[in-house]
């Protein structure tokens, strides 16, 4: 082995050290789980990750190389997709030694599937207004409430869970972060059904639902701290560049396992290409419809793949600031919104080229529905994972340094805030 | 390099942006823009003399540097943000490029040294007075005469036409029509039979000329008949060239306007804590990081000989377009009253991001362009 113990770890040391482990430890007879506890006790599954919890501590710029060395042999990585990546980063920059041993492995094996259990029916933009409480009974937490918007949580084992537990508080310092266990009797699933006809979040209630002490992931009081870090990895990967979990179609059984729960998890996100605009299919339904010679419509689909390839080149720009160790700035914000644009301006085009079409939908429409699917599912854009308006937030008091809004929350115990005024 | 520069690129623009921050401050800007040549020799030549700006992307071979479009870029975009005014844009971006794209070895042995060291100021002159960008629209005629030629006609819309030292002229053989039998030619400045009037410009910063040709001695510059190709290349590197002087003036801008809103204020607090102009003053950095974006990608893309670069020049070039305009729009309205005042910087960049929103071609001309290129069956 030509472990690079010694030396500063460059490409030519990182390809060399994992296509030499993949090489004697490869195997496609093992089952799904168990090769991934062997690549986890490696580090090779996660290689940005301390040594001690799974990785190689090495820089992030390195898993690229690390990726193509598996994808050469077609080598199965870790379960990377869904929450449970922002449950993991969470974990790590946050967690106990004890979240770390029973939760960080299961993780990278796929064996526990996660939700984030932030957003309520009364607080959206306005997270840290949660009310959904958790209140200390003898040694135990009793959480009671309901949250909403939650993928997943039907199939989930875990939730990372913002609740209340100080109301004596002003809002951001009343709010505690635990893990969940969404396997009991406290906690009922129920799907919400979406403009564009699909289901693919939750609404989650809970109703005396237990969380054992250890499960704290923050101080009371430090939750918000803690849920800002999943949001900035849940917004950094907004920027475009995160690749689609897509399975190989290759023959044995580890590769099946990995299909099977790859469509799994990705099964509620279907329709996420149609919500981001679908640019890629412009330009061939422009010519397909005819309408391609029409200089409006040209000007239209102009002005799209501007807005998206500058986005593309902005979200490399920012991604090689990160690769070069400068420090990290908040360009996921920036990419998040550029790609509300970005999907309003296609749907735009989608409709210029649809014409009467676009009035129909499903087996009746283009595409089989994909366009009429885009026309429903891009305003989606702009609101999931933090809206239009809060990344302008974001990006003028983080970025440009522009002073906050005076507030008239902040400053009183959270019992006092005004709350939504209801027909009675 | 399309996403990032290098550390001595970086460098070289620190170096840059300190240097034109003392050489051209507004009160500099607007005592120049008041002349009528729009820049003045001994100062501009003391400049880039010490900072060997027209030689950046000639070739070693020629008395330049030797460096790219990249390094090109920095400069212009740095100049963008400190509106130098000098002729550089026209002797560095629009006649360099053509004399490197069409001339002889000889040529460029001849022409280039001297306009590396600053000795010599020059300009394209392309369009005419219908100011179009292309090559159908030349009917200047160039007839032969000797070992020279005769030029007749009429060039408008000349940057810096009435003071370069030598002129880049694109003309075509009498009877010829569209891409065929056009020539670049060089005349000298003072040429007899030249009539070189400044056109009164929006944007005083962008000096224009229009130049009237009564039978005045040309050189060709390249082959004879064979300048389309080089021009259409031309025209490619002074849009690229162009989206990075206005992103530069662009972010100039909307940082000024940031500084402004968060020193005012109003109604007890200050300006920039007011959602509304927060909200403006993010989308403000989105159009100008998703320009810079664009321009920078266009010059690596040059660099590197991308065959896409007809659509990926266009494509900047709309962009900086619609990004600097807007900037320029609410940097006028976040400061409020005073930004319509003449006494107010605002409005010098105001007319600048609107000059270079038509120069070479609108928004629209250029979308048009890369729809052109990218919706061509490949």
């Amino acid at each position: 082995m030509s472990e690079a113990v010694m030396n500063e770890p460059t490409e030519e040391s990182v390809r060399a050290d994992v296509s030499a482990w993949l090489k004697d430890n490869w195997n496609a007879d093992l089952s799904l789980v168990e090769w991934r506890k062997k690549l986890a006790a490696s580090g090779w599954g996660a290689p940005h990750w301390p040594k001690q919890w799974y990785g190689r501590d090495l820089p992030v710029k390195f898993n690229a190389i690390v990726d193509e060395e598996f994808h050469k042999i077609g080598a199965v990585g870790v379960a990377k997709a869904g929450i449970r990546t922002l449950a993991a980063a969470t974990i790590l920059a946050h967690g106990t030694d004890l979240h770390k041993e029973k939760f960080l492995l299961r993780i990278l094996t796929g064996e526990d599937t996660w939700c984030q259990l932030f957003s309520e029916p009364g607080s959206g933009s306005d997270m840290a207004g949660a009310v959904t409480r958790a209140d200390r009974q003898g040694n135990k937490w009793i959480v009671n409430g309901q949250k909403v918007w939650t993928t997943s949580a039907h199939k989930a084992h875990w939730g990372l869970l913002l609740a209340r537990a100080n109301w004596d508080v002003p809002k951001h310092k009343g709010l505690a972060y635990f893990v969940l266990d969404m396997k009991q009797p406290g906690v009922q699933v129920h799907p919400l059904k979406q403009m564009n006809g699909h289901a693919s979040f939750n609404q989650v209630f809970f109703t005396d639902a237990i969380v054992e002490p250890e499960f704290l992931v923050s101080e009371v009081g430090d939750g918000w701290t803690v849920a800002t870090t999943t949001l900035m990895h849940e917004r950094r990967g907004a920027d475009g560049l995160r690749s689609w979990a897509t399975a190989s179609t290759a023959k044995g059984r580890i590769y099946e396992e990995e299909r099977a729960e790859i469509a799994t998890t990705m099964e509620p996100y279907k329709w996420y290409p149609q919500r981001a605009g679908r640019v890629d299919l412009v330009m061939e339904r422009a010519k397909a419809t005819g309408r391609f010679a029409d200089p409006v419509l040209r000007q239209e689909i102009a002005k799209l793949l501007i807005m998206s390839k500058a986005a593309e080149w902005t979200a490399r720009r920012a991604r090689a600031a990160q690769e070069q160790g400068r420090p990290q700035g908040p360009e996921g914000s920036l990419g998040k919104l550029v790609s509300s644009h970005v999907a309003r301006q296609a749907a735009r085009v989608h409709t210029y080229i649809t014409g009467s079409d676009a009035l129909l939908s499903g087996e009746d429409s283009p595409m089989n529905g994909v366009i009429a699917e885009i026309l429903v599912s891009v305003p989606a854009t702009s609101i999931a994972g933090g809206t239009d308006e809060i990344q302008r937030n974001i990006i003028s008091e983080r970025v440009l340094k522009m002073p906050k809004e005076p507030s008239v929350d902040t400053d009183k115990p959270f019992k006092d805030v005004p709350r939504n005024i209801t027909a009675s | 390099m399309r996403f990032s520069f290098t550390p001595e690129q970086e460098e070289f623009r620190v170096g840059l942006r300190r240097a034109l921050e003392a050489r051209s401050p507004t009160k500099e800007v607007r005592r120049l823009m008041a002349t009528d040549a729009g820049w003045e020799r001994e100062g501009w030549q003391k400049l880039n003399r010490e900072l060997g700006l027209t030689a950046v992307h000639i070739p070693e071979a020629y008395g330049g540097s030797g460096f790219g479009y990249g390094e090109l870029g920095i400069v212009l975009e740095e100049m963008g943000r400190g509106l130098l005014c000098a002729p550089f844009f026209s002797t560095a971006a629009l006649a360099t490029t053509a004399i490197l794209n069409a001339g002889t070895e000889e040529q460029k042995r001849a022409l280039l040294p001297s306009i590396a060291s600053g000795e010599t100021t020059a300009t394209l002159a392309f369009s005419e007075d219908d100011g179009r960008n292309d090559c159908a629209a030349v009917a200047m005629t160039a007839a032969p005469s000797g070992a020279v030629y005769r030029l007749d006609g009429t060039k408008s819309f000349v940057l810096d036409g009435h003071t370069a030292d030598l002129l880049v002229v694109l003309a075509r053989q009498p009877g010829s029509k569209g891409e065929d039998g056009l020539s670049f030619f060089t005349v000298t400045g003072d040429a007899p039979g030249l009539e070189r009037r400044r056109l009164k410009t929006m944007d005083e910063t962008r000096k224009l000329a229009r130049l009237q040709f009564n039978s005045v001695e040309a050189r060709l510059l390249g082959p004879a008949g064979g300048a389309a190709g080089p021009f259409a290349r031309t025209m490619q590197q002074a849009v690229v060239c162009l989206a990075n002087e206005m992103v530069g003036g662009a972010e100039r801008l909307r940082e000024d306007a940031l500084s402004y809103v968060k020193m005012r204020m109003q109604f007890g607090r200050a300006l920039a804590s007011f959602q509304t102009m927060k909200h403006k003053a993010a989308d403000m950095l989105v159009d100008v990081e998703l320009a810079k974006s664009a321009a920078y990608y266009a010059a690596a893309a040059l660099d590197e000989g991308d065959g896409d670069i007809k659509a990926i020049a266009s494509l900047a070039k709309a962009c900086a377009s619609e990004a600097y305009l807007q900037t320029a729009i609410h940097a006028v309205q976040m400061h409020g009253g005073i930004g319509f005042t003449w006494d107010n910087d605002t409005h010098l960049w105001f007319k600048r991001a609107k000059s270079s929103e038509i120069l070479f071609g609108d928004a629209n001309q250029h979308r048009e362009t890369m729809m052109q290129h990218w919706g061509e069956p490949s």
